[in-house]
């Protein structure tokens, strides 16, 4: 899902082309195209009789258009008579069964899909049809902003959101990152409150693939939503539960971010004996995210309590990550390293009075 | 090759809701390769995307179409890099306030046309029209920066909608509108540096969108252009050990996989090597090495232009990503002009459903 939500289309339609010219008699010339409608089947809008009230309205580019695109012959047709049936705000069926065409031409014209809306409430339409209709059309398509739009639109009119999990599963099966499909996932599951079995689902997807960030953020978007993370029980449960992955991984980046993810508002190194677990996994189980999670570590015990080791350790492992573990992040890595040293280093307690008022001993604090 | 604009085969019939992005993606593209853009094309720009302003305010993806927030974003930084007096005309300022109420939520939130599906991806397009042509009044983003807020997610960056995955797209668009309305400052800017950082390709050196996934050139823009804008934010903050002469990812390491990686033999750049090239990646690529190639603003500039020096690109604004003269100009331009009294009527209070004419874009079936 990109910012105009096209980046993929644009570079699948290429491949996809099925609609080409159809056959065409015009003047005795005769265009072939036997590939997409060998016996003619398909007849033009503009050749149908049950049309030919209805007086086509052509595109208005103007008169020196631009980024004009190529249309099919069958395209213009199609968009000529949709265009006609708006300016009418014609409600009918023959305009429903059109929406259906202009659709398959198009499914990002949202203006289409508002008017299939109006007309699916207007001429009182059948709605489990319409999920139908919706679910094979999100199928073929499952990377376009309207199709989800418009299904969640029918869920809502139904009020039954019983089809939902197991249909967007379905989806998740053939692409297990589809970000459409975990929004309308989250939305039904919040707005239907179907959290129950939620968790178990997302259990099931990390052990196909533990490095499905979506996946990670299901989790957090599940247990936030229902127990919470502020009891022991569960916040022990959760990291227990990174701590394995990560050690059958150990360069899953999602699992370090949801364990930080997970403990930066309470602490990093509140939690007993995190810190240890981590320092023996750097033997065995080494990269880059853990040094990163030691750094937070670091810096989190320092702002509770400001030692002199702490802060160099913080700053070396900055430098380790800056100059040989993580080199493509060298420039954050230096900036976190001065930003430390700024907070927390000697120049930052010397001459500057403390909160209370008094100076600050001359130096800081041994380790006991 | 400013033939495109006029008609190019790779323009197929998905992007015809799109037509006002071709025009800014081109236009972008050819500013930041400062390849200058004749009278006469410049002209039939105007006139085109004078064709797809809707009567009701907004601009549309095409002639006859309803108005969409992403198409009404893509026209009006077209304009503005088109930067005449005829292209700031185009805009129908009072009639664009008018459209924004009518796509405004109760939550803050936009949706991105009536009848539409909401995502940060409309607050964006909303804040960064409204500022550029002077329409922009407190009570038009009110509460849309704490409903921004809840898009930060535990991985520090920023979902389309809150409880979603952090993503390059809507982390930028989240952040950009948060910096034009002044308050990017309520952001947790550490967990977001730490997060954009991280989506920096070890290997590859370009960026991916989400954590776990594959690299592509796009996110060149969407997520390398967020350093920028949280260096300026940092700077705002009072944060003394900014870098003087690089942002905080690996310059160097971007253009190489933009040049070496992203181009197309024949012309234009592309996600990956395989891909196949289109107008949306040209634009994105290349704006990702403007960013990549200068360092810091108008009064502290530090350029790194990897290979020759025709590869230097012009400089980009990384909020609004068109070229900086040119938002400024706009800017001097609309601020010398009143902003429009709003007709309120906005919002899911008038005709509704099989009453409304479809035709129009008044009709508000979605439920705020």
């Amino acid at each position: 899902a990109t910012m105009s939500g096209l980046e993929e289309t644009s570079n699948e339609s290429s491949e996809l082309k099925e609609d080409n010219d159809f056959d065409v008699e015009v003047e005795g010339h005769v265009e072939v195209d036997y590939a997409s409608d060998p016996f003619r089947l398909y007849m033009f809008y503009r050749d149908r009789k049950e049309w030919a009230d209805l007086e086509p309205v052509p595109q208005d580019d103007g008169p020196n258009p631009v980024v004009k695109i190529a249309y099919s012959e069958k395209f213009s047709d199609v968009y000529d008579y949709f265009r006609a049936l708006l300016k009418k705000d014609e409600r009918s069926d023959r305009a429903f069964a059109l929406t259906a065409e202009a659709i398959e031409l198009n499914a990002a014209n949202y203006t289409v899909w508002h008017y299939r809306r109006v007309l699916l409430q207007a001429l009182q339409k059948d709605l489990r049809e319409e999920m139908r209709y919706i679910t094979d059309i999100i199928e073929e398509q499952p990377k376009n902003y309207q199709v989800w739009h418009h299904r969640r639109m029918v869920v809502e009119w139904l009020n039954d959101p019983s089809e939902e999990l197991e249909f967007i599963a379905d989806i998740l099966s053939q692409d297990a990152k589809n970000y459409h499909a975990w929004q309308h996932r989250q939305w039904v599951i919040q707005e239907y409150k179907l959290w129950d079995n939620e968790l178990e689902f997302v259990e099931k997807l990390l052990e196909e693939d533990v490095r499905n960030n979506s996946v990670w953020n299901q989790r957090h978007f599940v247990i936030s939503h229902t127990t919470g993370y502020s009891s022991p029980a569960i916040l022990d449960r959760e990291v227990q539960y990174c701590l394995n992955q990560i050690r059958k991984a150990p360069h899953n980046e999602s699992a370090w971010n949801y364990l930080k993810g997970i403990l930066q508002d309470r602490g990093m190194s509140s939690h007993p004996g995190l810190l240890e677990q981590v320092l023996e996994l750097k033997e065995t189980h080494c990269s880059p995210y853990l040094l990163a999670f030691l750094v937070d570590c670091y810096e989190d015990a320092l702002e509770n309590n400001n030692q002199k080791e702490t802060l160099n350790r913080a700053l070396e492992v900055c430098e380790y990550l800056a100059q040989e573990k993580d080199t493509i992040r060298k420039e954050y890595w230096l900036f976190l390293q001065r930003s430390l040293e700024s907070r927390f280093g000697p120049s930052a307690a010397s001459g500057e009075p403390l909160a209370d008022g008094t100076e600050p001993p001359a130096g800081q604090q041994e380790l006991s | 090759d400013r033939k495109a604009f006029v008609v190019y085969p790779q323009m197929c019939d998905c992007l015809d809701a799109s037509r006002p992005w071709l025009c800014y993606w081109i236009l972008h593209s050819l500013e930041l390769l400062e390849e200058p853009i004749p009278a006469a094309v410049a002209s039939d720009v105007c006139q085109f995307l004078a064709r797809c302003q809707s009567p009701t305010g907004g601009f549309a993806g095409g002639p006859g179409q309803h108005a969409h927030l992403a198409p009404t974003y893509a026209a009006v930084n077209a304009l503005c890099i088109i930067g005449t007096e005829e292209a700031y005309n185009v805009i129908d300022r009072e009639k664009l306030l008018d459209f924004l109420w009518s796509v405004k939520q109760p939550d803050g939130s936009f949706v991105m046309h009536v009848g539409g599906e909401v995502d940060v991806r409309s607050a964006y397009c909303a804040a960064s029209v409204a500022s550029l042509t002077n329409i922009l009044t407190p009570k038009l983003f009110e509460d849309t920066p704490s409903w921004i807020l809840r898009c930060q997610n535990w991985e520090g960056g920023l979902g389309g909608v809150p409880g979603l995955e952090a993503h390059g797209g809507y982390t930028f668009c989240g952040t950009a509108a948060l910096v034009i309305l002044g308050k990017e400052h309520m952001l947790d800017l550490k967990a977001l540096l730490r997060w954009v950082v991280s989506r920096q390709m070890r290997f590859e050196g370009g960026f991916q969108g989400r954590c776990n996934k594959l690299v592509d050139g796009c996110y060149s823009f969407w997520q390398a252009g967020l350093l920028p804008l949280l260096h300026r934010a940092f700077f705002k903050e009072g944060e003394s050990q900014l870098s003087r002469q690089r942002w905080m990812f690996e310059q160097q390491a971007l253009q190489e996989y933009i040049l070496l990686c992203c181009q197309n033999p024949a012309g234009g750049l592309l996600d990956k090597p395989g891909k196949s090239r289109d107008f949306y990646h040209t634009c994105y690529c290349l704006s990702g090495l403007s960013i990549a190639q200068h360092f810091g603003n108008v009064d502290l500039h530090h350029e790194l232009i990897l290979g020759k020096e025709e590869n230097r690109l012009a400089p980009t604004h990384p909020v609004y990503n068109i070229c900086p003269e040119k938002v400024a100009q706009a800017l001097q331009h609309f601020h010398q002009l009143p902003v429009p009294e709003a007709d309120q009527r906005h919002g899911a209070s008038s005709a509704d459903g099989p009453s409304a004419p479809a035709a129009s874009s008044g009709s508000a079936e979605h439920q705020s």
